[in-house]
């Protein structure tokens, strides 16, 4: 429930690599912004918000409430309740499109699936473990690699026959494909073995909880289509990508935020 | 022994504070004080594997040591990374069970919360835990250079087939012919019996005990139970075990009676699955209680009270063929799910929290299918978190915090 028609609500989500905040009003996304987090984590929460609120033209007393989320949602000093990415990102992805059952999330140092409800609410989520295989991170590493800019790093794979890259680890992927250019594979079958690699790790995790369509891409990664095709290959559905993909869980969390009733004090 | 129980023995004027844990303590430490001055007392010191069967050591009047139990003082005292790492610097690979790791860095360095164990006359390994202790236990023999004595478990698919019972009760045999020899004497059955009854004893108090958390609010955590079990491992089968029981049980039926809660306020009432997080009850205790949610009872510490119906007091010699082999990871998993649904139901359990423990292989594999079970079957909202119980490198906060917290909110 909303706590009223113009009510100011704001999410912040502060990720390792990046800080987002998304602002809403009465209903309706009114901004957003991104900046990297560094080191401190309150300071870069700060920071995100105000330069939100700047470009909105907004003032801070007329924000009603504000959610945190992401790793250092604790960090967040000044936010009325902190709540996980898990369930941020569901609520998110049902304010883009409530037919959602299913989200992917990928982000630079994690990779997570949900399974939602019909209200968004989260009902079985899985997240990677411990490890850079099928995050954002594997692929930038291995763009390095390649010697490819990240953004043109997916459109390349669309090109390429994949190659086959068996190892599911970062480091021992790295040197696979370092032999891989040694013998003389096309670059664009290597990289669409590497976007294979990584799919395979992240479609395996949401086999685990159990795929239920439609199904959604966020984080940063979802803006990778090279990534889309190959997940769509393995998990035989469309998947539909959020146009705010990458402040999904800030999104998720100013919308939680407007569901709480209790005024900011 | 783990960090929790520091706490809450500090805090005097909480009622919420367990008396016994002092009484517990002191026991442990006589115990230890006993096997560490055995040779001057000339008495033998056997080392046996948890799962293992004791009581006829026991009854031999020979001291039983338990290099998990030690593994887990390890694990509680934080030393684990240090000693595990001591034991990949001598070459045994990090995969391996973290138990035997840190056993066997102490077991050469004297190192650990209590200087080593001391050396064992000889070694009983029961494989009905796992097949590490194999292994591990072959080492400790090389090593002291001492005889070593392997009773084999088969597996339990469904049933325990006849012959199956027959080939462990010869092992049974065995065993107290290899005893006898070890010890120079005949084994006498009267005592046997003693033991067998109170080692029967022992372990119903222990399950009562247990059971006490079925009442709502819980007077106990499964966080005070991984810290209570340690006399039903190492002590059972004795009169101080079923003494201290009767004590602790008492205590529980007071805090039922006065409506005492250990997590203020229980809302949800947790399972736990596989072994304790050692160096990490305290934080994980408290994550818990943050969310008002009480691990209400958990696998592993009723492992050993799960098997009394198979015991016969009258014929304990007879019986222990079959109880021992039917531990709770020596079964199949369709038998591990019955035991996982029986005890949702009796705790009335909100949820499954499952540690998949990178060291213990046999306890973590087919988690995940247990999981799907579970979810399915009985529409409980399940948690995996990755960990280990004695290697803290496996341990990452800030994603097991994230985990739990967003299980809660699903919740
Ligand atoms: S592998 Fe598991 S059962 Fe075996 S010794 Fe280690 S912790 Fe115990």
């Amino acid at each position: 429930m909303h706590t009223g028609t113009d009510a100011i609500t704001a999410g912040i989500d502060i990720g390792s690599i990046t800080a987002k905040a998304v602002l809403l009003i009465g209903g309706e996304i009114a901004g957003t912004c991104v900046r990297f987090t560094g080191y401190n984590a309150k300071k870069a929460g700060r920071a995100v918000f105000d330069e939100l609120l700047k470009e909105a033209g907004i003032a801070k007393e007329r924000v009603s409430m504000v959610v945190s989320t992401g790793y250092g949602r604790n960090a967040v000093d000044f936010a009325d309740k902190a709540i996980t990415e898990i369930t941020c990102h569901g609520a998110g992805a049902w304010f883009i499109d409530p037919a959602v059952r299913f989200v992917i999330d990928v982000g630079g140092q994690d990779s997570k699936v949900m399974r939602l409800d019909e209200n968004g609410k989260v009902v079985d989520f899985a997240m990677n473990d411990k490890c850079a295989a099928g995050t954002g991170r594997f692929l930038e590493v291995m763009a390095r690699a390649m010697e490819v800019d990240l953004d043109d790093f997916g459109a390349l794979s669309l090109s390429g026959e994949p190659a086959r890259i068996s190892s599911i680890c970062t480091v021992f992927a790295e040197s696979e494909v370092i032999s891989l250019i040694a013998a003389g594979e096309a670059r664009e079958n290597i990289v669409a073995g590497i976007h294979e690699a990584a799919a395979s790790r992240i479609s395996a995790m949401a086999r685990r909880v159990g795929v239920v369509p439609p199904v959604m891409m966020t984080g940063g990664v979802a803006r990778n289509k090279g990534m889309i095709m190959a997940l769509e290959g393995k998990l035989g559905v469309p998947l539909s990508v959020s146009p705010y993909a990458q402040v999904n869980g800030a999104l998720g969390a100013a919308l939680l935020a407007s569901r709480m009733d209790r005024p900011h004090p | 022994m783990s960090d929790q129980r520091k706490d809450t023995a500090d805090s005097k004027k909480d009622p919420r504070k367990i008396r016994s844990v002092s009484r517990m303590k002191e026991i442990m430490t006589h115990y230890y004080i006993d096997a560490k001055t055995a040779r001057d007392n000339a008495k033998k010191v056997a080392w046996i594997t948890s799962g293992g069967p004791v009581e006829p050591l026991i009854a031999m009047d020979v001291i039983p040591v338990y290099p998990e139990n030690h593994g887990a003082m390890v694990g509680a005292s934080k030393m684990g990374v240090d000693l595990c790492r001591q034991a990949e610097e001598m070459g045994y690979s990090p995969d391996l069970c973290s138990y035997a790791r840190a056993d066997i860095a102490c077991a050469t360095t004297q190192g650990g919360p209590i200087g080593g164990l001391p050396a064992p006359d000889f070694l009983v390994c029961c494989n009905n835990i796992c097949g590490t202790v194999l292994k591990w236990y072959e080492v400790a023999a090389r090593h002291f250079n001492v005889p070593l004595f392997i009773l084999d478990t088969p597996f339990i698919h469904g049933e325990m087939t006849e012959d199956a019972r027959r080939y462990v009760m010869s092992q049974v045999e065995e065993y107290i012919g290899f005893l006898e020899k070890q010890c120079g004497r005949k084994m006498d059955y009267d005592r046997m019996d003693e033991v067998g009854r109170l080692s029967v004893e022992g372990l119903r108090l222990w399950q009562a005990v247990l059971d006490t958390a079925a009442h709502k609010p819980s007077p106990i955590t499964a966080f005070d139970a991984f810290f209570h079990l340690a006399l039903i491992v190492t002590l059972r089968g004795t009169r101080v075990a079923v003494d201290y029981y009767k004590e602790l049980l008492d205590e529980m039926n007071e805090r039922v009676e006065k409506g005492i809660a250990m997590v203020p306020g229980e809302k949800y009432r947790l399972l736990w699955d596989n072994l304790p997080v050692w160096y990490r009850t305290k934080w994980l205790s408290e994550k818990f209680a943050s969310h008002h949610a009480c691990l209400v009872a958990d696998t592993y510490t009723s492992a050993w009270s799960g098997v009394l119906p198979l015991i016969d007091e009258n014929r304990f010699l007879e019986s222990m063929s079959v109880s021992y082999s039917s531990v709770y990871i020596n079964m199949s998993h369709d038998r591990m799910i019955g035991k996982l649904k029986e005890m949702i139901e009796k705790y009335d359990a909100d949820g499954l929290v499952m540690h998949s423990n990178r060291s213990c292989k046999p306890y973590s594999l087919g988690q995940y299918d247990l999981q799907k079970m579970v979810m399915d079957q009985l529409g409980i909202p399940t948690l995996i978190i990755e960990a280990d119980m004695v290697d803290e490198r496996h341990f990452a906060e800030s994603q097991i915090e994230t985990r739990i917290d967003a299980f809660m909110e699903i919740l």
